[in-house]
């Protein structure tokens, strides 16, 4: 193994390879089945070690969609493979589903997955600046998937407190009636921010020191920049959850009062600094989405991306205003109502910078060669998805309207209509964009745009219900709505089996996908260098990298996107290739 | 829509125009969007012998195109932000003088209601009790007392466009005028354990003569049960 990097003076812009062109000796040959597989230092084998966890853990998060979404349509019916979901399965199934999406699909697949394995390559260095580091940030986060597992498993159930974990429902169990569900729930949580942590910091030095000669800022492609800087507001916003989260444990475990009225604390206190992440937390998945989509809409349109300075700079703003905007999660919750004009002001202005990258996006399609192909479907679903998710999210904004829809189905509508394009859509344009370059080979075209439309139709048929569901006024987290004549009428229960529906629909062509990835590891057709053609540094590397990436350490000479480059015969231009 | 609620509060018609302002302009922004998107798909595709454009968005004849409905956003924001503000201030931030004032007390997993009885004052002996079941008189200005014995709970009444957490540990004090007769469905609106969804209650809106009938003959009880209801 290569000596991690960590006496390096930082700055220097040293990579670990350069003193040598040659490969780097013996890297990876004579490992053993542990060393390789388990205690690997290797940046893209950490980087498939978090994609694999990241979809084990969607598959568990959409069985739990499937079974409560299953008693919604057809209430107090028995779930095939799950059973009657009653009131208290219901919480944990809801509470769960949204943790695990949120904390151990997106996080891991967006940022550790795809941030692990195109950082170096994309720089064109041959590992992470701390690659020791790199491998406990995912041991950490693997006890958190193993503690999170168990506390679905415990006496008593798993947390049904909802992902946001308000107290006192979730600091006390006489309140919650799951005392080992909550506190397991938390200690995952916190570990996982732990692994988050470590793996932050790794990113953005290497990102910082260990460019390939001449890469300059602006030559960095937008994916690497969009997670540098989706890891600094998360690794600026997550301190004073962590500190929250400890008080909970406190609360929990030890009797403090952080969040106790009766005794002096004040339940309010956790939501401010929750949200103070939890908001922020929305942009540190939409920024490396948005990344993943810049590198494949410039490839496939064989474009120049429109205006990269501008692209980087609205990421930086999304990023600075998504730590203003955190209460309008609390307009009616009991904050002062003056605090909520401030909100509302910040919360639609933040709207700018994230419309004006979409406008980018589209700009970039124009004067294009637009080739269809898979991943370009899905990075196109993404613009085209996120935009409703995008503008419904005024409403929820502007502090008037929020009192009617707050916690309403039109809440869950407008963030899934932004989180599914983020986390699964994006993702699946990256997977489907990288996998030649992942496992050397070419995943199945004609499967693929199976997938793709077999996911993306159902998807508008879940969510354009839930939209209706909550302008009728429908809350969320409630098992049944029997309870309620207004909303226990039929032609609202039709829309929830249209949405249950449409969600089994969906689930069920994920195997398609689940076939053609397997399928296509190991009997794809062979990937070349850069099947794509494409211009970033990954692509100058084999197909797969070998362990320390490059033959030749590359030197850089332009920036990412120049495609179609007038006078040139061919329509792309290697960031490597000497002019 | 045939789902909507009815609008059964003053200021529910307020609520519902700000949802309609605002659905106007982001129908408008986002179809007008998609609308070139989908066109810059079709109009861009693949063609033989043809090779893309080079352009690089970065002078400022090429960044116009992105400016211009930038700075239209922005006002389209303003706007939003003015109407937001102003219906915000006449829900939450200014409450009207009352009539009468209820007090809503949630809890793990029912609404306790405390009306005011004949005197018009809570906290008396002919205040009446309710659990599940709050009546109101057509057209008269309400406070309410919202208050937690346990958990968060969230008070919302959708017909009314109202919705306020209730915080152990807190009075939250907010205000309505019914303006429709009717029942109406109480929903807790802030996940509050196990029987979060089995806790539903009704909103009766009488007129003035019915609502005094109702007071007469529940004050009759609450008389006799008097010494129970202190608040808690």
């Amino acid at each position: 193994m290569a000596q991690p990097a960590i006496e390096e003076t930082p700055g220097s812009g040293t990579r670990h390879a350069e003193e040598t062109s040659a490969p780097p000796a013996g890297h990876g040959e004579h490992e053993g089945f542990v060393k390789k597989y388990l205690f690997s230092t290797d940046h893209k084998m950490i980087a498939k070690q978090y994609l694999f966890t990241g979809m084990f853990m969607a598959l568990i998060g959409a069985f739990m969609v499937y079974a409560f979404r299953v008693q919604l349509a057809f209430p107090g019916s028995h779930v095939p493979g799950f059973g009657v979901v009653g009131p208290n399965e219901y919480n944990a199934l809801v509470t769960n589903h949204g943790s695990i999406m949120v904390f151990w699909v997106a996080m891991p697949v967006l940022i550790a997955a795809f941030g692990n394995y195109l950082i170096p390559l994309m720089l064109g260095c041959d590992d992470m600046a701390f690659p020791r580091l790199n491998r406990l940030s995912y041991q950490v986060f693997f006890l958190s998937v193993v503690v999170l597992l168990i506390s679905l498993f415990v006496p008593g159930g798993g947390f049904g407190g909802a992902w946001t974990a308000y107290p006192p429902l979730s600091s006390k169990a006489e309140y919650s009636l799951t005392p080992l569900g909550s506190t397991l729930w938390l200690c995952a949580v916190i570990l996982e921010f732990v692994a988050f942590l470590i793996g932050g910091i790794n990113f953005v030095t290497t990102t910082m020191n260990s460019r390939a000669p001449g890469m300059k800022l602006y030559d960095i492609p937008i994916v690497v920049w969009m997670i540098v800087i989706a890891t600094l507001v998360f690794m600026a916003s997550v301190g004073p959850l962590v500190a929250g989260a400890v008080m909970l444990l406190f609360d929990q475990l030890l009797g403090t009062a952080f969040y106790d009225p009766t005794r002096g604390g004040d339940p309010l206190l956790w939501q401010h600094l929750f949200w103070f992440f939890g908001h922020p937390e929305v942009y540190v998945v939409l920024l490396p989405a948005c990344g993943i989509v810049a590198e494949v809409i410039t490839v496939f349109s064989r474009k120049k991306l429109f205006g990269y300075k501008t692209v980087l700079y609205t990421a930086f703003a999304t990023g600075i205003v998504s730590f203003f905007v955190w209460a309008h999660h609390q307009f009616v919750a009991g904050i002062d109502p003056r605090m909520a004009n401030v909100f509302t002001a910040t919360t639609v202005i933040i709207s700018l910078p994230v419309a004006e990258m979409i406008f980018v996006y589209v700009a970039t399609l124009y004067g294009g060669s637009i080739r269809l192909t898979t991943p370009m479907l899905w990075a196109l679903a993404f613009i085209a998805e996120f935009i409703i998710g995008g503008v419904t999210g005024l409403f929820l904004g502007a502090s008037g309207s929020d009192i009617y829809l707050h916690d309403t189905y039109f809440v869950l509508a407008h963030f899934h209509y932004t989180f599914v394009p983020i986390a699964i859509i994006s993702v699946f344009a990256g997977i489907t964009y990288w996998f030649p370059k992942m496992f050397g080979r070419h995943m199945n075209e004609t499967l693929g745009k199976i997938h793709f439309w077999g996911t993306i139709i159902p998807f508008n048929g879940i969510f354009i219900p839930l939209f209706l569901l909550g302008l009728a006024g429908q809350h969320r987290r409630i098992y049944s709505y029997e309870g309620f004549p207004e909303l226990a009428r039929p032609e609202l229960q039709q829309l929830r089996i249209i949405a249950t529906v449409s969600l089994i629909v969906m689930l069920s062509f994920q195997l398609v996908f689940l076939f053609n990835f397997v399928r296509s590891m190991l009997r794809g057709r062979t990937a070349e260098r850069n099947p794509w053609k494409a211009n970033t540094l990954e692509w100058v590397a084999a197909s797969p990298p070998p362990h320390g990436n490059f033959e030749t350490m590359p030197v850089v000479y332009r920036g990412p996107y120049e495609y179609s480059v007038p006078g040139r015969d061919e329509d792309y231009w290697p960031q490597n290739q000497p002019a | 829509m045939s789902g909507y609620p009815s609008a059964a509060s003053s200021y529910a018609g307020d609520i519902d125009g700000l949802i309609l302002f605002i659905a106007v302009l982001v129908f408008f922004w986002g179809i007008l969007v998609e609308l070139i998107f989908f066109g810059f798909i079709f109009k861009f595709r693949e063609k033989k012998g043809q090779k893309a454009q080079y352009v690089t968005g970065e002078d400022k004849r090429q960044k116009r195109w992105i400016s211009i409905p930038h700075a239209l956003v922005f006002v389209c924001d303003v706007f939003i932000i003015i109407a937001a503000v102003r219906v915000w201030a006449d829900v939450k931030q200014t409450l009207p003088k009352p009539d009468a004032t209820v007090r809503v007390i949630s809890q793990q997993w029912a609404w306790t209601f405390v009306h005011p009885g004949p005197d018009g004052a809570l906290d008396t002996a002919d205040d009446i009790t309710t659990v599940d079941d709050l009546h109101l008189e057509l057209g008269k200005t309400y406070h309410y007392e919202l208050e937690s014995k346990d958990v968060v709970h969230s008070f919302s009444v959708p017909a009314f466009r109202l919705k306020q957490d209730a915080v152990p540990g807190r009075t939250i004090r907010g205000w309505f005028r019914p303006i429709q007769e009717g029942t109406f469905d109480v929903q807790c609106a802030e996940i509050c354990g196990i029987g979060h969804g089995l806790m539903p209650a009704i909103v009766k809106v009488e007129s003035p003569a019915e609502h005094a009938r109702w007071m007469e003959e529940a004050g009759r009880g609450a008389l006799a049960a008097a010494p129970r209801l202190r608040a808690p």
